[in-house]
């Protein structure tokens, strides 16, 4: 079990207020003594035990309110999908749990989130030069990027924005007696789009998560990276994470690679 | 009218091909209400608990002759009572049999999201399939006259059925059957409009009403049930009947048109990247 010294390095004291900095590192260390991340050699602490569990928390109750929303959201899914869930009746009476269950979820994720998914001015850098990026033309990522690419943080923004949209929209969807109809009638559609958004970066958020990038899934069930893995797509946080300057260990290892084939 | 089980015309979030559609030859049908000649004798309200086999519930006086502020989920017919001051300061009550109108083109139908869970009989009856009905109550806030009510112990929603039961097997609505004054009659659409047109025809040249009309507003294809109004410029008076009532653009251009596309644009993500697996491989860690 690796102490979040890493992780600690990584956190600047005037970003995030002392408080939401003291529950998140009080939050890591307690989840966090109840299980283990074993970090081999070439491997490098990618997310502790408190943010895997969180992450996956946050991702069964967004499968289980999206497959549930899905199901009423379209005629040609309900029949497909509500038996799941054991019926329309059920699937309906479940799904505003599920969500409440995302958001609350999602809340401790954006806690503990909040400073690495910062926007900064290189991930304008990173979106204006997307297209080499989806076209796997560089073979590392620039030494810029840190902890989270800019990609990875958009995806995070979306949710993030998208969920406010859907608790602020659902909650007259769960009680139209409540809040009148008109609201229903707003928030319904609002509730649409924010469902499509996520529906897209979720898609997109598995493929780069497992086929796209091989060795990034481990990252969120084992905590660890290889360390090639790290100064491949995350150069900065790889220097900071080791100290060491990522482009000349990439370098070396070239050579190595090349010297031994 | 047919003797026999009603062919349905249009089912709520159905995708398949509508089982019975132009089986049978059957008339649309109607329901006159004509609120000049309605005494507000409640008889209809009675007759409609009693069919329905609705329990009487407590009620709240308030000062009025209305039996309660609004239709209930087991309360599916109510005359509306409404004291509307004149010109010449003299009062004149408008009474209203307020309960479903069977749109032509019903909002409820259109915002249901359960399949089945709402149709509609070739004959313009639209009914409620409590079975199928998954309490979301999105009917509720897409019906142009507030009439489904949800019952919040059975987590279902419940309207008036225009006695699809008894019009089946041949017989005329309970709240027709019920009425003393002839205010209410039951018939083929064309008929009943025929009655009405003629009735305002009356009312203008012989009774002074000049803007006397026929309430089956155009906006959402005419409804099933019409009124005979002594002012039919200004049906609000009337407990709030809508002047031209809408269902929300959430369920007709929104629903039909923007979901699915948008689903289909947001699944596209999916194809996307497998071709993207296909033609550009993986990003491997390097070396």
């Amino acid at each position: 079990m690796i102490p979040s010294s890493i992780m600690r390095s990584r956190r600047s004291p005037v970003m995030m207020s002392s408080a939401v900095d003291r529950f998140d590192d009080s939050a890591r260390r307690h989840v966090g003594a109840y299980g283990r991340t074993v970090v081999r050699e070439n491997e490098l602490l990618r997310h502790p035990v408190y943010t895997r569990v969180v992450h996956w928390g946050v991702a069964i109750f967004f499968v289980l309110a999206l497959l549930s929303g899905f199901a009423i959201y379209s005629p040609w899914l309900f029949r497909a999908v509500t038996p799941l869930f054991g019926g329309g009746a059920m699937t309906r009476l479940l799904h505003p749990w599920f969500s409440l269950g995302f958001v609350l979820a999602f809340a401790f994720q954006i806690l503990n989130w909040l400073e690495p998914m910062t926007w900064k001015p290189d991930d304008r850098r990173w979106m204006k030069d997307i297209k080499g990026y989806v076209n796997n033309e560089r073979p590392i990522e620039p030494d810029y990027v840190d902890f989270f690419n800019a990609g990875q943080k958009a995806y995070f923004w979306a949710i993030v924005g998208s969920a406010v949209v859907f608790l602020l929209s659902g909650l007259p969807m769960w009680f139209p007696r409540t809040f009148g109809r008109i609201t229903v009638d707003i928030g319904y559609v609002l509730h649409d789009l924010a469902a499509l958004v996520m529906l897209l970066g979720f898609i997109i958020h598995i493929y780069e998560g497992t086929a796209s990038q091989p060795g990034t899934f481990r990252a969120m069930t084992r905590g660890t990276v290889e360390r090639r893995w790290a100064w491949t797509h995350h150069p900065a946080w790889y220097r900071r994470a080791t100290g060491r300057d990522p482009r000349a260990d990439y370098e070396q290892a070239r050579q190595r690679a090349n010297r031994s084939s | 009218m047919p003797a026999g089980t009603l062919q349905i015309r249009a089912i709520s979030a159905h995708t398949g091909p509508i089982p019975g559609r132009g089986v049978q030859r059957e008339e649309d049908v109607c329901k006159y209400i004509d609120v000049t000649t309605c005494i507000g004798c409640k008889a209809c309200e009675v007759a409609c608990v009693e069919w329905n086999d609705m329990p009487f519930q407590q009620t709240q006086f308030d000062n009025t002759y209305q039996t309660m502020p609004s239709t209930a989920w087991n309360y599916w017919n109510l005359i509306k009572f409404n004291e509307h001051p004149q010109d010449n300061g003299a009062f004149m009550w408008l009474m209203r049999k307020d309960q479903c109108m069977h749109c032509e083109d019903p909002g409820c139908l259109r915002a249901c999201p359960a399949d089945g869970a709402i149709v509609q009989y070739t004959n313009g009856i639209v009914d409620f399939q409590q079975e199928n009905c998954i309490g979301c109550q999105y009917c509720v806030s897409g019906c142009p006259f507030d009439i489904p009510k949800f019952n919040s112990e059975t987590k279902k929603v419940y309207k008036c059925t225009l006695c699809s039961d008894r019009v089946g097997q041949g017989l005329e609505p309970a709240c027709i059957k019920a009425c003393p004054t002839g205010c209410l009659k039951f018939g083929t659409k064309a008929d009943m409009r025929a009655l009405a047109d003629a009735r305002a025809r009356q009312l203008k040249e012989q009774s002074g009403f000049a803007n006397a009309g026929v309430y089956d507003p155009p906006s959402i294809g005419g409804t099933h049930v019409i009124y005979v109004l002594h002012d039919a410029t200004n049906p609000e008076r009337y407990g709030g009947l809508p002047k031209t009532p809408m269902i929300p653009p959430t369920y007709t251009a929104w629903k039909r048109v923007a979901k699915p596309i948008g689903l289909l644009l947001a699944l596209c993500a999916a194809p996307v990247a497998f071709f993207h697996y296909v033609m550009e491989g993986p990003k491997e860690p390097q070396p």
